[in-house]
């Protein structure tokens, strides 16, 4: 499946969002968001991904 | 003294922790500050997130996550909603961008933001501009802070408009007032603390000074100095001189 993950395109093997970060690599503290919409860490096992999703997979940085 | 959102601050800096030379010399610049609350971002994850986590959180101060960068209140209510579950609080720093060059704030978006987290069960801290009736319409929308810029984000001018930061804290006696954005100097983090703010919030000023930390511990006593100004009930400024020394007994030598 084509999907964009923090603004690349990427094709992944997961189908959901759970999977997605597993895939990926990620863990620790991070926080996504699927088409815009914020989706929780309870959520993400359930959380279907489609083909041209747009996926965002933030962690905490600087700010000011 | 005020609180925020129930909160006591143990003192009333407020230290943002972006464009620091090193993790080392932002960790000293706390530790030499004694900054209470610590601004943070939600930024694409490429690996050092969880390290500034760790470091974060060994900082030991409160977090306010800042929805920094939005423009539109969709971006920020989904900005403050994943910053809210990363970390772990219901402080955000409400940030709506409207002007590119001057990052002036969006007043009217930022009202329906701070509506909707509100009613989200958020605790809101609006990046706001002086103006009177936004911030009462900010208080209306549930908002219990109000952070007016002192200038322009990272300008270093000091407090552009007194006169509406005065007026500002007449207007609202009982609301938390924080000086946010602009500061250079420690005087100028004096000054808003002379005006009787609650709070400085300022980044730039310390993070980009050739050492940090110790600007960082100029800051610190500036505020603390101007607190302690404000509560000593100052004198008005006058035209005239008027001696300090008595006239009366003074000798004739001439």
């Amino acid at each position: 499946m084509k999907i964009v993950l923090n603004g690349e395109h990427r094709e992944v093997a997961a189908e959901t969002l759970a999977a997605l970060l597993d895939e990926c690599g990620f863990s620790g503290r991070v926080a996504t968001a699927v088409n815009e919409d914020f989706v929780p860490s309870s959520l993400r096992a359930g959380q279907q991904l489609n083909d041209g999703d747009r996926v965002e997979v933030l962690a905490p940085m600087q700010g000011g | 003294m005020r609180t925020f959102y129930g909160t006591q601050l143990p003192n009333p800096l407020m230290l943002g922790t972006a464009q620091y030379p090193s993790p080392a010399i932002l960790e000293q610049a706390f530790c030499d500050s004694g900054a209470g609350v610590a601004t943070v971002s939600l930024r694409r994850e490429g690996g050092a997130g969880q390290t500034f986590w760790t470091m974060i959180q060994d900082l030991g101060v409160l977090i306010l996550p800042n929805t920094a960068g939005c423009h539109t209140v969709k971006e920020a209510v989904t900005t403050a909603h994943m910053a809210r579950e990363v970390f772990d609080t219901k402080w955000i720093k409400l940030e709506l961008i409207g002007h590119t060059d001057s990052l002036q704030p969006d007043v009217f978006q930022l009202v329906e933001a701070a509506r909707i987290l509100t009613e989200d069960g958020f605790q809101v801290f609006p990046y706001t501009t002086d103006d009177l009736i936004v911030g009462e319409r900010l208080l209306e929308a549930g908002c219990e802070v109000l952070m007016p810029w002192g200038a322009p984000i990272g300008s270093g001018r000091g407090l552009n408009n007194e006169y509406a930061l005065r007026a500002m804290r007449a207007e609202f006696p009982d609301v938390p007032l924080v000086v946010d954005a602009g500061i250079g100097l420690p005087s100028h983090a004096s000054h808003a603390m002379e005006l009787g703010y609650d709070a400085v919030l300022l980044n730039t000023a310390v993070a980009r000074a050739g050492e940090p930390p110790l600007m960082a511990r100029a800051m610190a006593l500036a505020v603390e100095a101007g607190r302690l100004a404000h509560e000593a009930d100052p004198i008005e400024a006058r035209d005239m001189a008027e001696p300090s020394t008595p006239v009366i007994g003074k000798a004739f030598l001439s």
